[in-house]
């Protein structure tokens, strides 16, 4: 039995029937991490002590009885999520010695569950890039092929995922960061409905568009991890307060008598054929297998990219403007008065794409251009709002590409931040209107990369796009 | 310099005042002040990456009240902004606060000036965070106490109706009583538990336009308000005159001097690129609730101002004194009760009681109905005043029957006309000095034979009958 290869779920029966122990689990993931992760990066830290002590206690609760569906799992945590006790850097300099002293709401889920947590996710510093490159530690390479990048912010969560250096990982999504990545590395990526999963402790970049997903093999294993973090945080006043029902119950009903809409910009100018191709054909099989499927179409689409831009870069330069040397993180060695320490502390300690989105965010928040930049994103938000709204009343999910290409080499796409930016216009849209969405591969390219596939639903839609998307998953296998 | 009487002040009162809730707005952190430095605080409220903030429902019910028991209307939907600038003492770089949206808005106080009654608009309450403290230190230089940080405040804006540093201290004061009545501060002034921005410009009379503006941040005292707004008035009145211009900046109040400096210009000011919170929720305000709250504010000052003016028959400035407090009109109104003269009681209480009273610290030490019993005395004729203040210093030490008090110690008036008329004879005729005055016509002779008198009676005559016997006695001389 190789321990690495098992999903989730089958890795949770072995363990709960004893036939594998979590410590055995854990050093064979670690075995495998010390193999490849040379090579492929996705670790910014390994958490081995702490992991070990948590396998421990794992088995400890399986032989007690008290076993649950992630007890001695496994996985990777994105850096930007705290982790009391262990450094939480959101690949940053900033932050590279940050401790924080207190867990994020999904880091107790996982450890009231108890799962084991291997080390932290390399990612683009502070969640804004597209491709991992962006991290002041490392890059981190495509598993499929290592001169490409796995994709980004939650590149090294992908990547373990998809190399088997954890069984499961989690990572966050402000305009893409979970479900391009795992396009990119051929893994399914979820990015829960806004306010499904407490965003408390979670290093902010956006508020109003960042929440945490996993990054798994298989839908159901996203299920079941979405099963562990999903609830209502009243320590987050924009968790919502209802209960959710097991995503994995219903999982296998299948899509006949579904109905699904396939919106033309999604397959306009700048995908790339063979994107298309895959995405269109997936289409295909949801219709054979008894989806009707209608194309829409979503016509404030072409204002979601720069409306994301300004939204979240406003966030992102009021919620980074904290760290400013005063009180944790990065300190410049060198400066005189107050306005230096903050100047060079801050030029210092952030990255070169981090300092440009607060820039811009800056820019767009300031007396003057408030109108016509960020309140305008908000009018343009309501739209698409709107639109979304308006396909889901006769749909019950959208049928997308994940991200106009598969993943780019090392280094393709660095010089050029437009170029980039653009990469994110089929994701975007998801996070302004606060909608679930799953990424899973659908295909490959003409290079053997991975085409993701996007299934996007209404808001607490996470049931209808699991059953969709295992359905699509069992066809293809 | 007579050019000064050309010119009107144009006064706004930006107040902050800090509400009483046992915990902080954004976290469960304790609010209690003077607790060593950066005891009081969590990751929250030192912005701590990945903590968000989660608001104290109490302080919007606070704000709410305090918009309610100053006229204002009170917004149903709300909602919180990010006011973002760098300082050490502000550990997530911004504060929360309210832009566009406020909780309460239009409302108005009145207020008694030298015209009489008058009307000072209020623009807007907000509620928004404290923020921390720097400590100045030799041994480690400047260190930052985020005890504060999170503090909930309520920020309450006037309309520039206000015209002479009077004004400005009589409409702070009506502030403070109102938040006092509706119990959701302790006003504690010296604790900077309310602080007050004066902003101040000045117009030739007659004019319509406002001048430029300056401000001056914290002024915690009304005496430090009123010296604040008389010297920045004159300096801005001499600046003009001298031809000069009125530059918008702020100006900080050195108490030592009197006088007030130029702390920074308004070119230097921050911009503070306002945006809604978005980890917060709007807020939301329903009738039931609004009406609840409405509910549970106590009568107010003015409107029990009115009812001591109407039904006591008080004046408006005396009424003002004593509902500046609400322990002061409860004790007048239980008091009111057991006399038939309102008014003589007022008097006592302006006059003695008030005195004795420390509003911070101490309670009314004298039982409302003892208070009653010295102004049915006076009203009866029974103790003359000069008794009453002697009864009610007494009581004070030692509270009692006043009746008893007066009996035990003979303190009654002398109303007997022959006993009296046998000091006035015996004065008289020791003080032909002050009669010869008299008979030439010097009026004011009298007094000293009257004090006589009345020390013969050891202070218990009846001062207005022996004036009267007097007056008979010495023009009979004539």
């Amino acid at each position: 039995m190789n321990i690495t290869e098992l999903s989730v779920r089958e890795l949770s029966e072995k363990l709960q029937k004893k036939e594998v122990s979590s410590v055995e689990a854990t050093k064979a993931y670690f075995e495998k991490i010390e193999k490849t992760d040379g090579e492929i990066g996705a670790y910014v830290r390994l958490t081995q002590d702490v992991a070990l002590k948590q396998a421990e206690q794992a088995d400890k609760a399986i032989a007690e009885g008290k076993a649950t569906a992630l007890t001695g799992i496994p996985y990777g945590m994105k850096d930007n999520i705290c982790t009391k006790g262990s450094v939480t850097s959101c690949a940053s300099k900033m932050l590279e010695n940050f401790n924080p002293p207190y867990d994020a709401f999904v880091t107790k889920k996982m450890n009231g569950e108890n799962a084991v947590m291997l080390g932290k996710m390399n990612m683009d510093e502070f969640a804004m890039g597209s491709t991992t490159e962006n991290s002041a530690f490392k890059v981190t390479k495509n598993p499929v092929r290592t001169d490409r990048v796995p994709g980004g912010s939650s590149g090294g969560s992908a990547a373990a995922v998809a190399a088997k250096e954890a069984a499961f990982t989690l990572g966050s999504d402000t305009g893409g960061s979970i479900r391009q990545p795992a396009a990119f590395c051929g893994v399914v990526g979820l990015k829960p409905t806004y306010g499904t999963v407490s965003r408390n402790g979670l290093v902010a970049f956006a508020s109003s568009l960042d929440q945490i997903g996993p990054l798994t093999r298989t839908v159901e294993d996203a299920a079941v991890v979405l099963n562990a973090i999903a609830g209502h945080d009243p320590l987050d006043s924009t968790s919502v307060d209802r209960t959710y029902d097991d995503f994995t119950v219903g999982l296998k009903d299948g899509v006949k008598g579904m109905r699904a809409a396939l919106p033309k910009e999604y397959f306009g100018e700048g995908i790339h054929p063979d994107v298309k191709a895959a995405v269109l054909k997936a289409a295909e099989e949801f219709q054979k297998m008894g989806v009707a499927i209608d194309e829409v179409s979503i016509p404030a689409m072409e204002y979601a990219l720069p409306a994301y831009y300004v939204i979240s870069s406003s966030e992102a330069s009021s919620n980074l403007a904290r760290f400013d040397g005063v009180r944790y993180g990065y300190r410049a060695d060198s400066y005189e008065e107050m306005d230096d320490l903050y100047k060079n502390t801050r030029s210092e300690g952030f990255g070169k794409e981090v300092k440009r989105r607060i820039m811009l965010g800056s820019f767009a928040l300031s007396s003057g251009y408030y109108d016509a930049y960020y309140k305008k994103a908000l009018q343009v938000r309501t739209l698409i709002i709107r639109d979304f709204n308006k396909i889901f009343e006769n749909h019950d999910f959208i049928i997308s590409p994940v991200a106009p290409t598969t993943a780019y080499k090392i280094g393709e796409k660095t010089a050029d931040p437009i170029e980039m930016y653009l990469g994110d216009i089929y994701t975007v849209p998801v996070n302004i209107a606060g909608l679930p969405a799953i990424s899973m591969p659908c295909g490959f390219d003409g290079d053997g990369m991975p085409v993701g596939l996007q299934l996007i639903g209404k808001v607490f839609s996470e049931k209808t796009l699991l059953r969709a998307g295992w359905a699509f998953e069992q066809n293809g296998r | 310099m007579n050019m000064i009487k050309d010119y009107e002040m144009v006064i706004g009162l930006e107040v902050h005042c800090e509400l009483g809730t046992k915990t902080k707005i954004f976290c469960g952190c304790p609010t209690t002040f003077g607790a060593e430095p950066n005891t009081q605080c969590c990751p929250v409220c030192m912005g701590m990456p990945g903590t968000l903030p989660v608001l104290n429902k109490q302080v919007v019910e606070y704000a709410i009240k305090a918009g309610m028991a100053t006229n204002c209307t009170i917004a149903k939907f709300s909602k919180q902004d990010r006011k973002n600038y760098f300082y050490p003492d502000l550990p997530k770089a911004y504060q929360i606060s309210q832009y566009d949206l406020p909780l309460c808005e239009h409302g108005w106080l009145e207020i008694e000036g030298e015209n009489g009654t008058k009307k000072i608009g209020i623009t807007r309450i907000h509620i928004e965070e404290d923020a921390g403290k720097l400590v100045h230190n030799d041994e480690y230089g400047t260190m930052v106490d985020c005890n504060r940080c999170g503090v909930p405040l309520i920020e309450i804006v006037s309309e520039p109706d206000i015209r002479s540093a009077e004004e400005a201290v009589a409409y702070f004061k009506k502030l403070r009583a109102i938040i006092l009545y509706t119990g959701i501060s302790d006003c504690k002034m010296q604790e900077g538990s309310m602080r007050c921005d004066v902003n101040l410009s000045v117009r030739k009379k007659g004019t319509g336009k406002f001048g430029t503006r300056t401000e001056m941040k914290n002024l915690n005292s009304f005496t430090f308000i009123q010296k604040a707004i008389e010297y920045e008035y004159k300096r801005q009145v001499e600046e003009l005159e001298k031809g000069g211009t009125i530059i918008q900046e702020t100006r900080r109040y050195d108490q030592a001097s009197g006088k007030t400096y130029s702390m920074r210009k308004k070119e230097d000011a921050n911009d503070y690129r306002y945006f809604p919170d978005p980890d917060l929720a709007p807020i939301v305000m329903s009738d039931e609730k609004l009406k609840e709250l409405r509910d549970s504010i106590p009568t107010l000052p003015d409107e029990r101002k009115k009812t001591y003016v109407d039904s006591y028959g008080l004046t408006p400035y005396d009424a003002e004194l004593i509902t500046n407090d609400m322990a002061t009109a409860d004790y007048f109104e239980a008091a009111a009760e057991k006399t038939a003269n309102p008014k003589i009681l007022a008097n006592l209480m302006i006059a003695e009681v008030m005195k004795l009273y420390d509003a911070e610290n101490g309670a009314i030490a004298i039982a409302p109905e003892h208070l009653a019993q010295v102004a049915e005395m006076l009203r009866s004729g029974e103790i003359n005043s000069s008794v009453a203040k002697k009864v009610v210093k007494a009581l004070w030490e030692h509270d009692e029957d006043a009746c008893e008090y007066v009996r035990a110690n003979d303190l009654g008036q002398i109303n007997d006309e022959e006993l009296l008329m046998s000091y006035i004879r015996e004065a008289i005729e020791k003080n032909p000095k002050s009669v010869e005055d008299y008979k030439k016509g010097k009026v004011a002779a009298a007094k000293a034979i009257m004090g006589q008198v009345m020390s013969k009676t050891k202070g218990r005559g009846n001062p207005i009958l022996i004036d009267t016997l007097l007056t008979k006695a010495l023009d009979a001389l004539k």
